[in-house]
This record gives C-alpha cells, structure tokens and sequence, in this order.
C-alpha cells in the first residue's frame, strides 16, 4: 500500500540544517520536511558550546582570522574558498538568529556575549580571541527551538516519523524519495523536482560516543547506495572530553571558561603538547594527548581516564555558564564538578566528511564536481568542505545555518526553473523488497550482537589511533559482520511502529558507512587531523593534499577516487600551537 | 607526536555478547586495566558528595515490569515483567534496550540522545514521570514500574500520539514576534533582561509537566503547562510584542485559570523548570497588565 505525495522541495531531517533550509526555500516553493523524529529531537539540540562569528563584540576579531583558523584547524583539507564564504557569512546568520529571537547570553551594555574556544585565535594564532556566541551551555537547544518556531511561523509542512529508506535517481536526475512511515508500516513516495538531505552524522558506528542513537547516517547510506560518492570519511573527529564509559559530550566550553585536563600525576599535560594555547587545542591533538598520556600510564589510578578539572572557577562561573554539564557530572557520574575533578575519556563525536557538496549546497560527484541535478546536501552529513581533517568547536552550529540556508534557496531556485520528474511506475519495489528481505530472514543472527561488535570494532581500529595492519583485520571483520547481517531476523511482525525492523535497516546504513570509513583510512597513507596513523605519523602535502571519494561498486566493494583541495592564501604550514 | 609501538587490540572474532553495551578499552595497554568495573567508579576524594541511591558495587538483579499495548494483538493493555542484570550506573534506558535487543523485540519506546536533552523518553516511572535516560538503575534497583505517560492517547507500549500535546504548543504563537525594521545589528537586551525568562527557554518538549497535571487528565482542552511555560517564554522576552495575542489565547476557558497549583508539573519537569511559577506569573499578566 503506497501513498504518493508530489513538492517542489523535500529536505530529509529536521535538525538546524534542514530548518534553516526549510525556512529559506518556505516561501518560495511548496516544501514538506521528513523526518525520522520529532524535529525538536534532533541532535542539533545536544549541542552546547556555541556558534561563532567574528562579530568582534568583545574583543577585535575579523572574519578573516576565523578563516585562517578553520583552514588551520581543519588541517589545511578544507576548501579555503567554502571557508571563506562560512566565515564572512556567520554575522549575517548570528545577527538573523537574533532577530528570530535567538536568546543569546548578553555582555553588560546588552550586546551579544562572546567566549573563547579551541582552536579560535587573534591574528593567526597569538593567542586565544573571544569568538563564540552562545546561550548558556545549550546553544545547540537554543537554535533547534528557534529554527522550529520560526518553520512554525512559516506552517512549514512536517512528516514527523517518516523514515527516508531509498533516494529516486531518474536519468540521472533526483526525482524523489522514498520513506517509510513508522506509525502504520505504509510506504510513502514523495515525488519532488529537489531533494536536501540534512541527517546528521554517524557516531553510531562507534562503540563510545556523543551522538543520539538516532545518528545512523541515513543519509550519506541511501546517496552512496545510489552511486553518489562519499567525501573524506576517514576525518572523523573523536571529542577528547566525553563521561567516562558513557560517551556524554562534555562541552569544550568547560575549557573555554578555564578548566583544565590533569593527567593521574595531577600534571596539566596540555602545556607539553600545545604550550601555547594548552587545553584549547583543536580537538584531534588534545584526544591524541589523552590517548598517549594513557597509552604511558598516566591515567588517573593508571586507568584508562583523565580529568577534567573546575575546581579552580568561582561558583557562579559554573552555575550560570556551565549548568548543564555540570548536571551531566553529578546525575551520570555522582560527581560534584565545584569541588572533584570530572572522569572524562575520548568519545567519537563528528564526521568531517559525508557527501560532497559545492558551496550553494548542490551535491556534486567526481574530481570535477559534476552537479547531480536536483539534489542537496546541508549540515552534518555533507561535506563541502569546511572542516576539512578537523572541525573546530562552535564551527558545526555555523556550518548549518549557513548552508542550510544556501541549499534551501538553491532547492527553490532549481524548483522554480524545472518541471516535475516523471517516476516510473512500482518505483519503490526495491525498498519494498528489502524489507520483504529483512522481514523473513532466518534469525539465525541477532542485529543487536552484530551492531555492538561493528562499534566496538570500529573503535579501537578505527579511533584516535589507526594503523595498517588494525585496519585490514578490521575490513575482514567488517565483511564478516556483513555476511551475518544477511542472516538477521525479526520478532516484531507487525506493521505498528515497528522500530525493530527501523534498526534492522539503520544496521545496514551503519555497516555501509563503516566500511567506507575504513576504507578511506586505510588508503590514507599520512597523518592529517582526525586521522592519526600510528604508521605513517607524519603529514604527506605532497601526495595527500586531497579528498578522498568513495564509491560503491556493483559487487559491493569501494574505490576510491580523489579530488584536490581548493588552496587559497593560506599556504600548509605544520600545525602547532 | 613520537609514535611508540603498542600492544595490538584482539582482532579475533568478537566475544560472547554482553547484555548492555560496555566502556570502551581504549587499546590493551594498561597493566592491572582489566578490573576497571564501572562498578567501583571513579576515584573520589573523602567526604565528597555522592549521588541518591544506595551504595551499590558489582552488577544488580532488576525486575521492570512494562504496561505494554498493541492493538494488532490485542484490544486491552496487559502488563509483562523482565528479569535481567544490569550494572547500577546503566541508564533505565539501557535496561529497555536491553529487554527489547534480547529478550521482546515487539518493545517499542521512542528516545534518541539518551542523556535528558531531546525530550524523546518521557514514562511514567515508579508512578512519577520522569525521561528514561535520567534514572540510573541503581535508582529504581531491585524493581521498577514502567508506563507510558497518561493524558495523550496510546497508540503502542510506551509511545502516545504527541499530536495533541505540539497542538496545544502552537496555539501560543510560540515564535518571536517583532515587526519593527531590523537592523545589521542585535538588538538590545541587558543581562538582567535576558535573565528574566531564561528559565522558561530551556523547555525541552517532553510534555512530562503537561501529562502529570491532573486538570489535563480529566479535560484535555487544557492548554497544559508546556504550552504555558513557552508562551511566558516570549511574553517575558523582552523583544517579543505580541504578548497581548498569547495573554487573550491563554485567559480563554481552556487557558491558564485551569491551574490549580498541584504542583506535579514541577516536580515532574527533567530540566528543572519552575513551571508553576511561571504559570503563576502569566496569570498575573492577564490580570495585572504586568510583563
């Protein structure tokens, strides 16, 4: 039973990329958002530094110093060009969030509040610049509520708890997408001359890490199962502060406020390893800190832990700044953040890569960026590139509404410029049959064995730590886990919010974007950013000064293609702070 | 970075399942890691203060019992019980994941960020609401009750139709209102200004208030706290003007004079909002003109 719905613009995910784009192309064009959760549970909201922009309310800043510092901060992969674009844009966008009623925290004469943050300096790294914008220390909650309201105001069209299974390639161009909708097991096709996808990342593939469970890269895994490439998937980026065992993120802003990581010595290790900026060091260098300082046996009892430390900040500091981690402490760990240090260990936290965008948001293909007509990418799960090997904080929350708000205007744009697709009859048989597949499998495997040891596996081989020879067991494990797959099997049979047949198929998303992942790290030869190779430390410019593609061949295997960096003023240098 | 050689993690074949997701090890290269049970916690100084609970090492028995229903089974509800182990500091949470990984896959909860911010797991919990993800099982150890939130309609186990609930949320004009130009830069605000509706912006939608209020569960035109706590939201921002517009829809018959200061929404609010007080302070608004 099929029900067919025709837009002009359907955007996949409701987090703050596909709202902002909702909002712009809203006015312009018919526009549904689907989306597999209630829009205000999207990650967006989880995420708590800030956003920044060089509006210089505090103390003098330029766009131009944010560029160089996410240039540098990404490892010299990002796209200076792109760069450029996010980081001269990023005033319009906090001034319009603001007008939407964004509730910024305030400096005393009533202007927007700034605060420092890794990897953000003055002038080409002097020192540390007070950049982010923020509210408390739930930015990210903010801007999902203010994106919604205002898409409330618009009477944005929402299918909430749709989940979007297969992407419809017509001739070459996007002509729609399937989703299926977890209230009724119906099948819906929408019919649409664009398509944004804006789901998030996929730190499920992850045995310890930040991301809701709902973060099982559905997007990058229906574009790449239709021959869409994927773009630099080894960057993933492991946040150094995450709950010990738990993966809760704790935010950078706790060191952008002043506290600090202290070793089982009760040393203040990050002088040793970034003596200029110390624990505001991108996040790639302070979790290999963390890691080496373990690996040596200075984890806290010779654990695989460290510290965070606020002992030192006043009360207040901590109260007003700082609430919500602080509560994520005393609930998750029953520890009291004013007067113990906080247990806190790596958790995998952000994909730099995902699919390949150009900087109006349309998702391009190839080492020549040919443009797939008629779809986007925008957020997390795109790669433009902005943060190249590296994402410094407060970057994400910036990256989505500026190119959320291009691909939503780039969507209406082409909408108004073609006319509809023509679909082919019984277009969503294949989704159908693989849920028939799923559905009567023999159950002679269990999907939540399967995931548990896919992340874990991923974790320790493909962490903060890489080399060859973890990353070739780990291709032959991952195949394996594959082939186990095939042998799930259902207890639910039911039609009725069967959320046991929607996590059978997000393992198979998780399984499609783990072995690209692992793919792309084991041909990456350099160190670079988040990808640390234990066997090749060193950066290679002369051979790795590029993104990877990874494409999914017929038979199921990857190649991998590669495309150059855009260079701009900011020539690779060694990246020390 | 100097790279040293270290200790290969075991790549063979995975080993038996283990009932909830462990920590990680972070590669095998700690003499004397291997009794990291999360159960002792981390080192603590003398005298610090802990969390409510027992004092609980090593993993616990935990018997939750889930009033399930599904309609293309059978018409009525019915209720099951699941035995299982579990370590104390696991989340609720983790414990119904682990009944519906292993033991009932028909089980079906909505939740998403497992840690209080998304609003996805609000349940009825040992006869209080509360999100799944924010009760540790050493909490409700040896046995807990498990229902889904009541006022909202039940339409599997413990997911209710939220339809009603985000109705009620936009007849509040929940967005700013300002008509006047917008300039290139921020308008405006004092720290104390921001201050004074800062409690109501940390509303996460979970509607554990609005399905604790006992005037809801009889009469469920009630607007509810949650739509209240958003509309105080912007009627004390003070860039919003459209605050007589919320005031009329919240001083109608189905609006803020229901409220009979219970106080459960408060109690039952994950986030920690004052909810009866910022009810209170709207009423005072439609009477007194004063925001």
């Amino acid at each position: 039973m099929t029900v067919t719905h025709t837009y002009s613009a359907v955007i996949v995910g409701a987090g703050g990329a596909g709202l902002r784009a909702a909002i712009e192309a809203s006015g312009h064009v018919n526009v549904a958002v689907i989306s597999k959760l209630y829009p205000t549970r999207s990650h967006t909201g989880a995420a708590q530094g800030g956003m920044c922009a060089a509006l210089g309310n505090v103390e003098e800043d330029y766009p131009e110093w944010h560029t160089f510092d996410t240039v540098k901060g990404g490892d010299y992969l990002v796209d200076q060009p792109a760069a450029e674009i996010m980081c001269h844009e990023a005033i319009d966008r906090v001034i319009e969030l603001e007008h939407w009623g964004f509730p910024f925290n305030r400096t005393p004469e009533g202007f927007i509040d700034q605060r420092r943050f890794g990897g953000h300096t003055r002038n080409h790294g002097e020192g540390p610049v007070r950049r982010a914008c923020y509210a408390a220390d739930r930015t990210g909650h903010m801007i999902l509520q203010t994106l919604y309201q205002q898409c409330i105001k618009r009477d944005v069209r929402f299918f909430n708890e749709f989940y979007v299974l297969d992407l419809l390639m017509v001739d070459g161009r996007c002509g729609g997408v399937v989703a299926y909708e977890l209230a009724t097991g119906e099948l819906h096709v929408f019919r649409a001359k664009a398509v944004l996808f804006a789901t998030g990342g996929y730190g499920r593939i992850f045995q310890i890490t930040s991301n809701a469970h709902a973060l099982t890269g559905d997007g990058p895994a229906v574009c790449y199962r239709r021959g869409i490439p994927l773009e630099d998937m080894e960057m993933y980026q492991i946040h150094p502060t995450g709950i010990y065992k738990l993966g809760i993120l704790i935010s950078e802003a706790v060191r952008g406020e002043g506290g600090i990581l202290v070793n089982g010595e009760g040393e203040r290790f990050m002088e040793r390893y970034a003596p200029s900026i110390k624990d505001l060091a991108p996040r790639d260098m302070v979790s290999r800190a963390i890691y080496q300082e373990i690996k040596e046996g200075r984890g806290v009892g010779g654990k695989d832990f460290v510290h965070l430390d606020v002992r030192h900040l006043p009360p207040e500091v901590i109260e007003t700044k700082l609430p919500d981690v602080t509560e994520f402490a005393r609930i998750y760990l029953g520890v009291e953040p004013t007067t113990e240090p906080v247990p806190i260990q790596p958790t995998a936290h952000y994909a730099m890569g995902g699919i390949p965008t150009d900087v109006e948001g349309r998702v391009v293909v190839g080492p020549d960026e040919t443009p797939v007509p008629g779809l986007f990418a925008a957020g997390e799960c795109a790669c433009v590139s902005v943060h190249g090997a590296n994402r410094l904080g407060t970057n994400s929350l910036l990256d989505i509404v500026v190119f959320g708000r291009r691909g939503g205007h780039s969507m209406a744009e082409y909408g108004l410029a073609v006319d509809e697709p023509q679909l082919p009859k019984g277009i969503e048989g294949e989704t159908v049959a693989m849920l028939e597949r799923i559905r009567g499998g023999p159950g002679l495997e269990h999907a939540a064995d399967i995931r548990n040891e896919l992340q874990r596996h991923m974790f320790d081989l493909c962490g903060v730590v890489r080399k060859e020879e973890g990353l070739r067991a780990l291709r032959g494990l991952l195949a394996r886990l594959r082939g186990r797959y095939e042998l799930i099997g259902l207890s639910d049979r039911g039609n009725l919010f069967n959320t046991e047949l929607m996590e059978a198929v997000e393992l198979g998303f998780l399984l499609d974007v783990a072995e690209t992942v692992a793919a792309a790290a084991l041909a990456r030869d350099e160190s670079r950013g988040g990808h640390y190779r234990e066997d090749h430390p060193l950066r290679d410019d002369v051979h790795w000064l590029k993104h990877s593609l990874a494409y999914r061949e017929p038979d199921g295997s990857i190649r991998l293609e590669h495309k150059d960096v855009k260079l701009g003023p900011y020539v690779p240098m060694e990246r020390k702070y | 970075m100097p790279a040293q050689p270290s200790v290969s993690p075991p790549v063979g074949e995975g080993d038996q399942q283990t009932p909830v997701v462990r920590g990680p090890a972070l590669g095998d290269v700690l003499e004397g890691s291997a009794d990291s049970e999360w159960g002792e916690g981390p080192p603590r100084e003398p005298g610090a203060r802990r969390s409510g609970g027992p004092e609980v090492t090593g993993r616990v028995s935990l018997s939750i019992r889930i009033k399930r229903y599904n309609p293309e089974v059978r018409p009525d509800a019915w209720w099951d019980e699941f035995v299982i182990d579990a370590e104390p500091s696991d989340r609720l949470l983790d414990a119904l994941h682990y009944v519906k990984w292993y033991r009932d896959g028909s089980l079906s909860l909505r939740r998403s960020c497992a840690h209080g911010i998304c609003g996805s797991d609000a349940m009825v919990i040992n006869g209080r609401n509360q999100l799944a993800c924010k009760i540790l099982v050493k909490q409700v150890a040896p046995q807990v009750t498990v229902e889904p939130i009541r006022g909202l309609p039940v339409l599997k186990d413990l997911i209710v139709d939220m339809e009603p609930f985000f109705a009620g949320y936009r007849r509040v004009l929940p967005y700013l209102v300002n008509e006047e130009g917008t300039s290139d830069r921020e308008r405006l605000q004092s720290p104390e200004e921001r201050e004074r509706y800062d409690d109501t912006t940390k509303c996460i939608l979970c509607a554990a208030c609005t399905t604790s209020c006992p005037i809801f569960w009889a009469d469920d035109e009630y607007i509810g706290p949650a739509a209240i706590v958003n509309a105080h939201r912007f009627v004390f921002d003070s860039r919003d003007q459209a605050a007589d517009e919320r005031l009329a829809v919240l001083s109608e018959k189905s609006g803020v004079f229901r409220c009979r200061t219970t106080f459960n929404c408060t109690e039952a609010c994950p986030r920690g909002i004052k909810v009866t007080k910022a009810i209170q302070e709207v009423k005072r608004a439609i009477m007194f003109d004063r925001y």
